[in-house]
């Protein structure tokens, strides 16, 4: 299965929370297979990331997901688009292993058997067959975000957003991480702080104060965020 | 896997509410000695060791001496140490069903007992709310932990408030993130 990129359509998005302007006028569209999306502290990435499975509403303006608007049709989305969080002690909800993954596969219409199968795949993948049965808060912070990923990727999302999903690993993990999302066949759409992860993506917006100041290749975009940052 | 294992979450779960109910009728040093006898018996059915039965008691290893000395003094030492036995037993045994039992199907087994209780619990939830329980335990554990090391470091190992304001806080987090993962992964849909 290799499902192309969904097309992501923002148009016009305004996000105010608590009085706070949040995101300031953004439009975009994503075909793109690789989209990074890097900024300060504070300028909108998560919001931006949250916005593309409808965890987060535009105040105003629209978001599409494969043709699907966040706000009318939630649910759909969120089967398409995983979303996989910075700690992954929040994303994991099971507590053990794999039940977390088998978790994500629950009202599916699948046999027993099929998910046990389907489940017994993804941790094999990502390394973790051998923990199948363990308590979840017995892993590594890498296994656990390897799981949380797995849990994801269970699904066969189209997209797969990660709002900083290396922040918290050492550095053989977060290449590990790395690694996984540059080789799925799913569209990604990654934020991150780690400009060193950005290098292969095909396209890379600098959001900064609720907009997205830069949209660009890698290298022009990095350049210019240093610019922007210095 | 042995027959503990392979039994089902069912009829452990009915198993043991029926033992703990029938070790409160316990009240004879003798039998409370046959009892804690077959809850070890049980374990070395299930292939656990002393180091499991342990385990399973641990959480009462403050509690059960103070328990015991004041009973010693209001009851006297026989019925004092027949109800503390009592209570490591059943505290074994339970340990001994959760840790044969995979909490899906510990939970399973909760979804089907609630089932005539469809009309005024919704059963589905209630497991959800029960697991959810479980995995935070660890979770806040952690955050506990943590809070702690970070008053150390600053040298307020016994004040109280200001550590409650983090816990709090971290806890309150908490809720929200799960809340926030749950619906990303589909669970209001
Ligand atoms: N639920 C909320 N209520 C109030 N303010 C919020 C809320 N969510 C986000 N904000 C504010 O919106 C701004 C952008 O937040 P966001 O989390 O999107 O930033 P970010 O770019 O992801 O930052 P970071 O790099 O620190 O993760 C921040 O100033 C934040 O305080
Ligand atoms: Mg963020």
């Amino acid at each position: 299965m290799s499902p192309g990129p969904a097309p992501i359509v923002l148009d016009d998005v305004h996000v105010r929370r608590e009085g706070r302007h949040v995101l300031r006028g953004v439009s975009l569209r994503l075909t793109e297979r690789r989209v990074a999306v890097v900024g300060a502290n504070g300028s909108g990435k998560s919001t931006l990331a949250r916005l593309l499975n409808g965890l987060v509403l535009p105040t105003s303006g629209r978001v599409h997901v494969d043709g699907l608007d966040t706000r009318r049709h939630g649910a759909r989305v969120r089967r398409r688009v995983g979303f996989v969080f910075t700690d992954p002690d929040a994303q994991i909800v099971m507590p053990t292993v794999a039940e977390d993954v088998a978790y994500s596969l629950r009202r599916r219409g699948l046999s027993r058997d099929e998910v046990d199968a389907r489940v017994a795949h993804e941790l094999e993948r990502h390394g973790l067959a051998g923990h199948a049965d363990h308590p979840a808060h017995l892993l590594s912070g890498g296994q656990k975000q390897l799981l949380a990923l797995s849990s994801v990727l269970v699904t066969e999302p189209a997209l797969v957003v990660a709002d900083e999903p290396t922040t918290l690993l050492d550095l053989r993990h977060t290449r590990t991480v790395a690694r996984r999302l540059a080789t799925l066949d799913q569209q990604v759409v990654l934020v991150t702080h780690d400009l060193d992860l950005v290098a292969d993506y095909d396209r890379v917006l600098v959001v900064d104060e609720g907009r997205v100041v830069v949209d660009d290749g890698p290298e022009p975009a990095v350049a210019a965020y240093r610019e922007l940052m210095a | 896997m042995t027959a503990r294992h392979r039994l089902g979450a069912g009829p452990k779960l009915a198993g043991l509410a029926v033992a703990s109910v029938a070790l409160l009728a316990v009240d004879s040093p003798q039998g409370v000695a046959v009892a804690v006898a077959v809850v070890l018996a049980l374990h070395g059915a299930a292939r656990l060791g002393p180091r499991a039965v342990w385990s399973h008691v641990r959480p009462l290893r403050w509690f059960l001496p103070c328990l015991l000395a004041v009973q010693w003094w209001l009851v006297g030492p026989s019925d004092a140490v027949v109800l503390c036995a009592r209570l490591a037993a059943l505290v074994a045994l339970a340990g001994l069903v959760t840790a044969t039992t995979s909490t899906t199907a510990i939970l399973d087994a909760l979804r089907r007992g609630l089932r005539p209780l469809d009309r005024w619990v919704d059963a589905e939830r209630a497991a959800l709310v029960l697991t959810l329980a479980l995995r935070s335990l660890p979770v806040l554990g952690d955050l506990v932990e943590r809070v702690r090391n970070a008053q150390r470091a600053r040298g307020r190992e016994r004040d109280l408030r200001a550590a409650a304001v983090p816990l709090v806080v971290g806890t309150l987090r908490r809720a929200d993130a799960l809340g926030e993962a749950l619906r990303a992964r589909g669970a209001d849909d």
